[in-house]
């Protein structure tokens, strides 16, 4: 039965006498190797060069501020229900008169967690949400040596101040547009 | 004219006990960089970058692997022989630092009132003690597998012993065909033979291809490193070391490949020769033609040192009956043939 048209049958003749001192091989076998000494390496430096993402990658979670550094989110619980992997919690509260300049909306979330270990970054959340209060950024969940260390809360998930702290907040941005000029389509 | 000798015989005393430990500097130094060289050359050759975070281009990783193995914790088996099992690193060691003593290094330095040559003892029957020395290092590996008191250590060892044992007959003979040629056992001889009458390897091609097959075997380098086979039969006669013990081992190896290559260009390569250049018409300082010399003997040194890691990481290890059918059927036959023509024809020539 020919299983398939690339099959070669096994050649088990006995080594000739020019074979069995194996030099002619191990010369095709050296030359082998000497050109693989001079191709290039697929080596990429780690610290210092880094694999670039790419621009649909879904990494960890980043709860949004607006322009003037407001909290997007409402505890609406979208999120939580979109999440196949049930890895997202939070508390919803009511914003007390001078909280203005920290929520904005009425309602914010007191607390958010997002378990790390649960989450299987499918980015269903970040389409979830009707805030833009939440997406998916390009970096990717750091090791850790306990496994309530991998259940983020919203200190940890909230992105840095876009006055206050304009650096970090640019480089936690990454490449994306800034919240207030990207427009729901769908 | 009694204290004009002594003083020279002290001076001579001086003279060579640098040169010793400059030798065992070099032969250190050597079997260090070549460990960076070897990982660095498998790695270029498997698509790799090699160590490269030890200093610039990893310069510093043979130390780091050194200061390493000095900090390992040092077992000793309770039931070894404790003598032996320390005499076995040792003797590899020995073993492979004394053969250099009778390789000339360079040029002989003729300054105005003494010659200087960069050999530690110009023998007469050099080469011979080249293998004497060398079939002692079997030794080495014997006693550490013995003093083990481990059955798998004791059968490598005796896998190991031979290994040598067998390849050193083809040696040997392939050896005979170049004293036909050059008519002396004496190094410097046959160097000097070889810069009036080119090189040796031009005449033997098959006695050097058979010398170097050996060296390899000898040696324990791969294709022929059944004694330690560490990934599939045990990590070998040195089983049971660890600490710096292991590394007197894997580095007298290194070492041995450094004098084997030295042996190897001087018998076949024409030693210090310069090629295409005639030593005798050069009309600069003699310190820079020594110089030169030593370099082009590193050189040769170093192309051989290339060669036995490029074919580690060629090729896989024999298996033993392929390894004594090349030793016994193969190599032997080939070498007498070899020895034969060559005595055959030199007989024709010369009337």
């Amino acid at each position: 039965m020919q299983l398939t048209q690339r099959a070669k049958s096994v050649d088990r003749h006995p080594l000739t006498w020019l074979e069995s001192i194996y030099l002619w091989n191990i010369l095709k076998g050296m030359a082998i190797t000497l050109r693989h000494m001079f191709m290039k390496k697929a080596t990429i430096q780690y610290p210092e060069q880094q694999r670039t993402f790419s621009k649909v990658f879904r990494g960890l979670h980043v709860l949004n501020r607006d322009e003037a550094g407001r909290e997007n989110c409402t505890a609406c619980g979208l999120c939580a229900v979109a999440c196949p992997a049930e890895a997202i919690t939070m508390e919803a509260a009511e914003r007390q008169p001078g909280e203005e300049h920290l929520y904005r909306e009425e309602k914010y979330a007191a607390k958010y967690e997002i378990n790390m270990l649960r989450c299987i970054f499918c980015g269903l959340c970040e389409e979830a949400c009707p805030k833009d209060a939440i997406y998916l950024s390009q970096t990717f969940a750091p090791a850790n040596y306990a496994r309530k260390g991998f259940i983020y809360s919203k200190d940890e998930l909230l992105i840095p101040h876009p006055i206050n702290e304009r650096e970090a907040y640019v480089k936690a941005l990454g490449d994306r547009q800034p919240p207030h000029s990207t427009t729901h389509t769908n | 004219m009694n204290q004009y000798l002594i003083a020279m015989d002290s001076w001579y005393i001086l003279e060579k006990l640098i040169l010793i430990g400059a030798l065992i500097g070099l032969s250190f130094f050597i079997a260090m960089y070549t460990t960076l060289a070897e990982r660095k050359i498998a790695g270029w050759m498997q698509d790799r970058m090699g160590p490269n975070r030890a200093g610039p281009f990893g310069i510093f990783q043979p130390l780091a692997d050194g200061g390493k193995l000095f900090f390992k914790e040092e077992i000793t088996p309770t039931s070894s022989n404790r003598f032996l099992f320390l005499l076995g690193p040792a003797l590899a060691m020995i073993v492979a630092l004394i053969t250099s003593t009778v390789i000339p290094w360079g040029a002989s330095y003729v300054g105005e009132t003494r010659t200087v040559a960069l050999q530690v003892a110009d023998v007469d029957m050099g080469i011979l003690i080249v293998f004497g020395i060398v079939s002692v290092g079997v030794y080495g590996i014997m006693i550490g597998g013995w003093a083990s008191n481990n059955k798998f250590s004791l059968l490598a060892a005796i896998r190991g012993a031979s290994q040598m044992v067998s390849y050193e007959l083809p040696m040997g003979l392939s050896l005979i065909a170049v004293l036909f040629m050059t008519g002396s056992l004496k190094m410097s001889a046959m160097v000097e033979y070889q810069m009036q009458h080119g090189w040796n390897v031009l005449y033997q091609p098959l006695g050097f291809l058979i010398f170097f097959v050996c060296a390899l075997a000898e040696c324990n380098r791969t294709p022929f490193d059944l004694p330690e086979a560490e990934n599939e039969l045990n990590f070998g006669y040195h089983q049971e070391y660890s600490s710096m013990k292991l590394g007197f081992y894997l580095f007298a190896e290194y070492i041995n490949m450094f004098v084997s290559s030295a042996v190897m260009a001087t018998l076949f390569f024409g030693g210090y020769d310069i090629p295409f250049f005639d030593e005798a018409a050069w009309q600069g300082s003699a310190l820079v033609l020594s110089a030169l010399t030593f370099a082009v003997m590193m050189a040769k040194v170093s192309f051989f040192l290339f060669l036995f890691i490029w074919i580690r990481w060629t090729i896989p290890r024999f298996r033993y009956d392929q390894l004594m059918n090349l030793g016994w059927k193969k190599l032997i036959p080939l070498a007498l043939i070899n020895m034969l023509i060559s005595a055959a024809l030199l007989l024709f020539l010369n009337k």
